[in-house]
C-alpha cells in the first residue's frame, strides 16, 4: 500500500523500535551498550542507534517513499539492563543482509560504527558483539590458510607454537637484526616476529631486513632440523608498497608475512589475505591501536568484535593478549573471543561475553597469539588458558636471559614441552606449576637460570574493562 | 645453590620437533602419552624414517593407522615392532585427529642413528 509523504521530524522509536520483531537467520545482529543523555527514553536512544546505523536520518525525507524502507531498515528488537549499571543498557539490533556488500568487513563497520558513534543524544556507545549470519560469512574468504594448514606447513603438532618479537624494537641494522633472529631460532623457537613499528625506517630498509632474516631462517632450519619462520612485516604506507614487500618475501622462500590490520585498515588486510591464499603464504596479524578502540567499558568497540572481523577479513594468527602478562585482559573475556577465532560454532555465553550463538560455517580457524610481558613462570598458565592452538611469544622473556637469546629460547621451549607433557599425563599444570618447572630445570641449565632471573616479576593490576556480570 | 649469572655458551642442537627439548621419556611416561591420545579419541599411528630424511613431510607409515584401537598394549608392541624392523630409523607416534585432519599429538619415541 502506498504511503503519504509527511514532512517533519518523527521520533525514531516510531519507526525503528520493533519489540515484536523476530530476527531472521540471515539478519546481521548487533548488541550495543548504550548510555543516553539524561532524560532521553531508552527506546528512543536504542531506536536512534538502529536508525543512524542503517537507513535513517534525523528528518523524514520524500525519497524514502521511492523504496520499501521496511525491507531495508535496521530494527531494535530488544532492550536489556546492564547488570550493576543504572545508566547503561544493551540494545539488540537486527540489520537485513542486503544492507551490506558481500565480503566487505569495511562496509559492515562503516555502517555499524560510523556516524552513530558521534550522535549527540548518546553520551557513550559501545559495540559489544555482532552475530554474523552464515549467509554473510560465506561471502568472506577468511583466513588464507587456517590452523590445520599452518600446522601442516610448519610441521608443528601437539603443542602451542613458540615465538618472540625481536628487540630492541627499533634501531638495529638489517644485519644485526638477522643475528637476533638467528639466535632465537637456533635456540628452539618456531617463529620470530618483526615488531609492529618496524616497517622500513632509515636505519633498516625493508629489503635489507628481509634478506638477512631469510638467511637466518634458512641457517637455523639447517642446523636444528626443524621448520622455522619469521613474520616479515609488510605493513606499509600504500597497498602497492605492501604487495611489493609480500612478493619479495615469497621470492625469498619465506613461509609467513605480517600485517597490522587496524592501522593498516580492513581493506588492505582483506586484500593481503587474498594475496596470501593465492601465494601459499601464512599471515600473522598484529592489532596496534586496538586498545584505543576497545578498552573503555562504555565507549568504542569490544575486541571480540574486532577479532570476529579479523577472522572474516583474513589472517592465520591474531594477537589476543595474555591474561597473565603486562597488558589488559581478563580470563573469561579472553576465552570468549579466542573461541570466536578458533571454533566452528560458539554458543551464546554471557559469562564469557558472547551475546549470540555464532555459527562460523566452514571458515578456517585463527591461531590465538599471546604476547606481552610474559616469561617462563607464566608458561603453565598460558598452556592451560590458550591450549595447543596458540602461539606463545616471549620478547623480554627470551632476549633478557643472562646467556642471551638462544638460551632464553631454549628455556622457553623446555618449559613449554614440560607443561604439555605434564598436561597430557593428566597433571593439573596450573596448580603444580612450580613442581613441573623445577623438575624440567634439572635437565636444562638454561631453564634453571631463566627461572631464577624472572622469579619475582608479576603484573597484577586490576582489569579496567570487566564483564558486566554479577 | 647460590645463583651466579656467569654467561654460558648455548650450543645449537638438532631436534625432532615436539618434545625434542626434553630428555628421552621413560616407558611409563610414554604410556601416559599413549593413554592421552586414546582418551582424546584420536587414532594412534606409527611412522618411521631414516634420519637423513627426517625433515620431509611424509615419513613411512608402519602398517596403517590403528583405527579404533583402544588398547594401550597394542600400540606399545607396534612401536617396538617398528623399531625392531627399522633399528636405524626414527620412530614417531602420532595421535591423528580425523575431525580437524590434523595431528593432536606427535613425538619421536625411538631415535635412529
Amino acid at each position: 500500500m502506498s504511503k503519504k509523504y509527511d514532512a517533519g521530524v518523527k521520533e525514531y522509536r516510531d519507526t525503528y523500535w520493533t519489540p515484536d520483531y523476530v530476527p531472521l537467520d540471515t539478519d546481521l545482529l548487533a548488541c550495543f551498550k548504550c548510555t543516553g543523555q539524561e532524560g532521553v527514553p531508552k527506546e528512543e536512544v536504542a531506536a536512534a542507534v538502529a536508525a543512524e546505523s542503517s537507513t535513517g536520518t534525523w528528518s523524514t525525507v520524500w525519497s524514502e517513499l521511492l523504496t520499501d524502507l521496511d525491507f531495508y531498515k535496521g530494527r531494535c528488537y530488544r532492550i536489556e539492563d546492564v547488570p550493576g549499571d543504572k545508566e547503561a543498557f544493551y540494545a539488540f539490533i537486527a540489520y537485513p543482509l542486503d544492507l551490506f556488500e558481500e565480503g566487505s568487513i569495511t562496509n559492515v563497520l562503516t555502517s555499524l560504527v560510523g556516524n552513530v558513534f558521534g550522535f549527540k543524544a548518546l553520551r557513550h556507545l559501545r559495540l559489544e558483539d555482532i552475530r554474523f549470519p552464515v549467509a554473510f560469512i560465506k561471502t568472506c574468504m577468511g583466513p588464507p590458510n587456517g590452523i590445520a594448514v599452518e600446522r601442516d606447513r610448519m610441521n608443528k603438532y601437539g603443542r602451542p607454537l613458540l615465538g618472540c618479537t625481536i628487540k630492541p624494537k627499533l634501531g638495529l641494522s638489517g644485519k644485526n637484526y638477522g643475528r637476533v633472529v638467528y639466535e632465537c631460532l637456533r635456540g628452539g623457537l618456531d617463529f620470530t616476529k618483526d615488531d609492529e613499528n618496524i616497517n622500513s625506517q632509515p636505519f633498516q630498509r625493508w629489503q635489507n631486513r628481509f634478506e638477512f632474516v631469510a638467511e637466518a631462517v634458512k641457517l637455523a632450519e639447517q642446523e636444528t632440523g626443524e621448520k622455522k619462520g619469521h613474520y616479515l612485516n609488510c605493513t606499509a604506507a600504500t597497498p602497492e608498497d605492501m604487495y611489493e614487500r609480500a612478493e619479495f618475501a615469497k621470492e625469498l622462500g619465506q613461509p609467513i608475512i605480517m600485517h597490522d590490520y587496524i592501522t593498516g585498515g580492513f581493506t588492505a588486510n582483506t586484500g593481503l589475505a587474498k594475496w596470501c591464499r593465492k601465494n601459499g603464504m601464512l599471515l600473522h596479524i598484529h592489532r596496534a591501536m586496538h586498545a584505543v578502540i576497545d578498552r573503555h567499558p562504555k565507549h568504542g568497540i569490544h575486541f571480540r568484535v574486532l577479532a570476529k572481523c579479523l577472522r572474516l577479513s583474513g589472517g592465520d594468527q591474531l594477537h589476543t593478549g595474555t591474561v597473565v602478562g603486562k597488558l589488559e585482559g581478563d580470563r573469561q573475556t579472553t576465552l570468549g573471543f579466542i573461541d570466536q577465532l578458533r571454533e566452528s560454532f560458539v554458543p551464546e555465553d554471557r559469562s564469557r561475553g558472547n551475546f549470540f550463538d555464532q555459527d562460523w560455517g566452514s571458515m578456517p580457524g585463527v591461531f590465538a597469539v599471546a604476547s606481552g610481558g610474559i616469561h617462563v613462570w607464566h608458561m603453565p598458565a598460558l598452556v592451560a588458558i590458550f591450549g595447543d592452538d596458540s602461539v606463545l611469544q616471549f620478547g623480554g622473556g627470551t632476549h633478557g636471559h643472562p646467556w642471551g637469546s638462544a638460551a632464553g629460547a631454549a628455556a622457553n621451549r623446555v618449559a613449554l614441552e614440560a607443561c604439555v607433557k605434564a598436561r597430557n599425563a593428566g597433571r593439573e599444570i596450573e596448580k603444580e606449576s612450580r613442581d613441573i618447572l623445577m623438575e624440567a630445570a634439572k635437565h636444562s641449565p638454561e631453564l634453571a637460570i631463566a627461572l631464577e632471573t624472572w622469579k619475582e616479576i608479576k603484573f597484577e593490576f586490576d582489569t579496567v574493562d570487566k564483564l558486566d556480570v554479577q | 645453590m647460590p645463583f651466579k649469572s656467569t654467561v654460558g655458551d648455548y650450543q645449537t642442537v638438532a631436534t625432532l620437533e615436539t618434545f625434542g627439548f626434553l630428555p628421552p621419556m621413560t616407558q611409563d611416561e610414554i604410556y601416559d602419552q599413549i593413554a592421552y591420545i586414546i582418551a582424546q579419541g584420536w587414532t594412534p599411528l606409527v611412522e618411521h624414517v631414516h634420519p637423513s630424511r627426517s625433515m620431509s613431510t611424509y615419513w613411512s607409515y608402519w602398517k596403517l593407522p590403528f583405527f579404533g584401537e583402544k588398547d594401550l598394549g597394542v600400540i606399545v608392541s607396534e612401536l617396538e615392532a617398528c623399531h625392531r624392523a627399522y633399528p636405524d630409523h626414527h620412530v614417531r607416534l602420532v595421535g591423528y585427529d580425523a575431525y580437524t585432519q590434523s595431528q593432536g599429538s606427535c613425538f619421536v619415541v625411538f631415535e635412529g642413528r
